[in-house]
């Protein structure tokens, strides 16, 4: 029984890695940066609900949607300041520098404001855990929020860049920048759209995962961040199931690694796993071939 | 024919640097004009410019991207280490012992560099960087769970705990999991320091001029080309990366022995350390070797110097990293430049001197 | 101008597909040694997959690659060029942060050999063998009318003298045999009949086999001596220069195309 435990609790874990794999990888694909502070958004997202509502007794539902829509200014400002202006630059380890460096600025900012101790963050779920076999399975109501809000995210995500104009104008802008253009697409707004979506995704996932994990820190989303980079990798960068399949994989894999095997290696298993997707199949598990011409 | 002389003068510069710097620095310590806390500096600086000149050589000279540098640090660290910790009472003469725990710790780092190389080189850019930040991690992680018992048995590994290593009586733990190595002979100092700087720069500034050298800037130039000339490309990126490895692991090595334990703890190896270290090797200019140098002094002193200011210091440390990024870098701001250059305005002013 | 019989370089059978798509298909060449050959045909055609595929650059699905009594087939692009075939790209690929001595010192890496140590520690072999490297590199340099520019940065060179360095670079690895893909590409006519004159000097100078592939139909009537027509990636015919260049499926296929 605690197999099934594990199981679901790996699913949940999952479930924030994919949310916020999607906003890496939606970026990743229109922008082609690394953008290292997309861990931080998620902990600005999670600051600002602890702020709401523990500092300053906001209604929960009402700090959940000013989280997400500082998370949302937040991203598209980043954009538009550090990593627009070196668009073109000669190198692209430029960008990913100034990535981070924003990075660094976020987390700095929040020790400031906050101080580096840890807060103990209360849960923003209300709903009440589900026993299931005579209590031998438990499924909490951050779990179940968890995996819900990936669904709808998903699902939604995917009709929005299928059967909307701008999700085909973000598809048209990751394919060729230089012919949408052409094509009349404005290009800089499809691309502060993605990392407004992005950093709302972050958003939630930062409420989410600190909901399940009631600790946070300036530096609480750096880890999952680069995790979340991991799940995009493995899944295939650029495709959105292959974000899914990939979080949600990890995710197992962590939590089941940590019970069985050893919870100092769980990341090491994580890392490994990573690696050995790729040897196999250098552009992840859905991700397309490249190559270059000659 | 005389080219050779000028490549000779700029490497000749760069050493001269660190010798007159290391020169001014043993005077004002000499003449108690140093604070603790700058003298406490002076073993991490020379071990920040070895790691950012190292990873130069992969990022700027093989140009690949490299994110886990603090990995191989950390591997040299350990090896040198254990080796330290073993023979302290065998090689009672200090310099004989580190110079040994040098040559291991390069060599172990310098292996790793090799093996992890051959897998993850066919990858590029962003891929090759978090497949090395996985690699980095992983050596970290590892290192972090490792046990390690020596008694009259022989070496005991284990994963788990200390009491798995099932030592004997007369047995010692050498590397204690979570607390790594304690104990470690106090061996670095800021003149071994500033020789291992020297060497560093003499090895990677002479490899780029150098056969080799060429065959590996070829590969990031453009590899297509270079293979359609015979160069062995694999042979030439393995070869750039293991050796940037060794360096590191020598740049670990210093840093175990300048306090007496090392521990493999995120702050000091995980892949923040590596981006650290990145963010050197891309300010001072990326194939840049002084450049690097001067990135890591400055950029390790920044916030030394902005002390006064507290708890803002950091926050100001990003700020001016973002700002030096955009100026540097953005097409925009060049562009700028380019046309408020003084070089242009003393042309404009010429030109209206003419009319 | 030594023409013997025996073939250089003879192909057979070859063939690639992409997705579906016959990109080659069933091309023959032969090239005897010394002879300046060239490859044409309109865009599309297959031309640069051919150099593509001799140069191991793509493998073929099938066909039989021969360099004089060597199977290169399948082998790779670093053995092939140390095999004796040498070659250009159509889109100028310069190791572009190297100065221009050091792009021709990297063509002449697998035929002067020093260890890496040697190089670190600036042992005696070091000194004497980049000495004897300079000095081919700039024997060829001056071939080309380079050797004023060998200390400046490949991607700062005009773009005619970027042309010239990449044969010069490919000349540093001594091959067999030339492989030249549009070398005329952008060039305007002072400039190409320079290059036609370059051309034939190294023909006749490094006593080479060249195999060219040109758009430019003046250069081809003025310096080769057989052609062979590509069309949708089969041979339309091949021959004598003058003979292909009057043929009328050959203009048809020019023609149409235009």
């Amino acid at each position: 029984m605690s197999f099934i435990n594990y199981v679901i609790n790996g699913l949940s874990l999952g479930s924030i890695y994919a949310i916020i794999a999607l906003g890496y990888t939606m970026v990743y694909g229109i922008a082609r940066m690394l953008n290292f502070a997309h861990g931080d958004v998620i902990m600005v997202g999670a600051f600002t609900v602890f702020f709401g509502v523990s500092m300053q007794g906001l209604n929960p539902i009402a700090a959940v949607f000013v989280s997400i829509a500082i998370c949302i200014t937040l991203g598209v400002t980043i954009e538009f300041i550090a990593y627009r202006p070196l668009r073109g630059a000669a190198s692209s380890l430029v960008v990913l520098i100034t990535a981070i460096g924003v990075s660094y600025f976020l987390q700095n900012l929040a020790l400031l404001i906050f101080g580096a101790n840890t807060k103990s963050f209360t849960s923003m779920v209300p709903i009440n855990p589900v026993r299931l076999a005579g209590g031998e399975i438990v499924i909490s109501g951050e779990t179940i929020m968890t995996i819900l809000s990936c669904i709808i995210i998903m699902i939604s995500l995917t009709a929005f860049i299928k059967k909307t104009k701008p999700g085909q104008a973000m598809l048209a802008v990751s394919e060729d920048k230089g012919a949408a253009q052409l094509m009349g697409i404005n290009v800089n707004g499809t691309i502060s759209l993605t990392f407004a979506i992005g950093s709302g995704l972050a958003a939630i996932a930062g409420i989410l995962l600190c909901s399940a994990y009631p600790s946070l820190s300036p530096y609480t989303g750096s880890m999952p961040g680069i995790k979340a980079f991991i799940a995009a990798v493995f899944g295939g960068i650029g495709s959105i199931p292959g974000a899914l399949i990939g979080g949600i994989l990890l995710g197992v894999i962590e939590i089941l690694g940590r019970a069985y095997i050893s919870s100092q290696l769980a990341d090491v298993i994580v890392f490994m796993v990573l690696i050995i997707v790729l040897l196999v199949k250098p552009t992840g598990l859905l991700g397309r071939k490249l190559q270059e011409k000659v | 024919m005389e080219k050779i002389p000028k490549i000779w003068r700029e490497n000749l510069i760069t050493y001269g640097m660190v010798i007159i710097a290391y020169a001014v620095m043993q005077i004002l310590i000499s003449f108690g004009l140093v604070s603790r806390l700058v003298q406490g500096l002076l073993v991490p600086l020379c071990i920040y410019v070895i790691l950012a000149v190292s990873l130069n050589l992969t990022v700027g000279i093989l140009g690949e991207l490299s994110l886990g540098h603090a990995g191989f640090m950390c591997l040299g660290a350990f090896a040198g280490a254990f080796f330290s910790k073993v023979t302290v009472d065998a090689i009672t003469f200090s310099p004989v012992r580190f110079f040994l725990a040098i040559l291991i710790g390069a060599a172990v780092a310098g292996l790793f560099g090799f093996l992890i190389g051959m897998p993850v080189l066919r990858f590029r850019g962003d891929y090759l960087a978090i497949v090395t930040l996985a690699f980095g991690e992983i050596i970290k992680n590892v290192i972090n769970a490792l046990f390690v018992g020596l008694d009259s048995n022989g070496v005991h590994f284990s994963l788990s705990d200390r009491a798995a290593l099932g030592l004997l009586d007369d047995g010692d733990v050498i590397i204690n999991g979570a607390q790594g190595i304690i104990g470690t002979p106090q061996d670095s100092n800021f003149t071994v320091g500033v020789l291992l700087v020297l060497l560093t720069l003499f090895i990677v500034m002479n490899l780029i001029r150098s056969r080799d050298g060429r065959a590996i800037m070829s590969i990031r130039d453009n590899l297509i080309a270079s293979e359609s000339i015979g160069i062995h490309v694999t042979k030439y990126k393995l070869m750039a990366f293991s050796i940037s490895a060794a360096l590191a692991g020598v740049a670990g090595v210093l840093y175990s022995h300048n306090l007496n334990s090392v521990a493999a703890s995120p702050r000091a190896f995980g892949y923040n350390m590596s981006i650290m270290i990145l963010v050197f090797v891309v300010l001072g200019g990326i194939g840049n070797i002084r450049g690097s140098m001067i990135a890591a002094i400055v950029l390790t002193l920044l916030p030394e110097m902005l002390r006064g200011l507290d708890r803002y210091r950091m926050l100001i440390y990003a700020i001016v990293l973002i700002v030096m990024m955009l100026f540097n870098w953005s097409p925009k701001i060049l562009e700028w430049r380019e046309r408020h250059s003084l070089r242009e305005l003393a042309g404009r002013l010429r030109g209206r001197s003419k009319v | 101008m030594t023409q013997d019989m025996t073939p250089l370089l003879n192909v057979t059978n070859l063939s690639i597909s992409f997705g579906g798509l016959r990109a080659v298909d069933d091309f023959d060449i032969t090239v005897k040694k010394g002879q300046l050959y060239g490859l044409i045909g309109p865009n599309g055609a297959g031309k640069t997959t051919v150099f593509n595929l001799l140069t191991g650059v793509y493998r073929p699905d099938v066909g039989k690659i021969f360099l004089e009594d060597e199977n290169i087939t399948n082998m790779k692009t670093m053995d092939i060029n140390k095999a004796g075939v040498g070659r250009t790209f159509q889109n100028i690929r310069l190791f572009k942060k190297l100065t221009v001595l050091d792009n021709v010192k990297v063509g002449l890496h697998n035929r002067f050999h020093y260890s890496t140590l040697e190089g670190i520690f600036r042992l005696p072999r070091y000194r004497s063998i980049e000495k004897i490297m300079n000095e081919e590199a700039y024997k060829l340099l001056k071939v080309f009318d380079l050797e004023n520019e060998a200390d400046y940065l490949a991607g700062n060179l005009p773009y005619g003298k970027q042309r010239k360095l990449e044969i010069a670079r490919t000349l540093a690895t001594n091959p067999k045999l030339l492989l030249l893909d549009e070398p005329a590409a952008g060039m305007n006519p002072n400039e190409t009949k320079d290059l036609m004159k370059t051309i034939r000097f190294v023909r006749d100078e490094f006593d080479m086999t060249i195999l060219l592939i040109e758009h430019d139909m003046k250069l081809v009537a003025g310096i080769c001596e057989e052609l062979t027509v590509l069309n949708f990636g089969k041979v339309l015919m091949s021959g004598e220069t003058n003979a292909v260049l009057n043929d009328s499926r050959v203009i048809t296929a020019y023609l149409g195309e235009d």
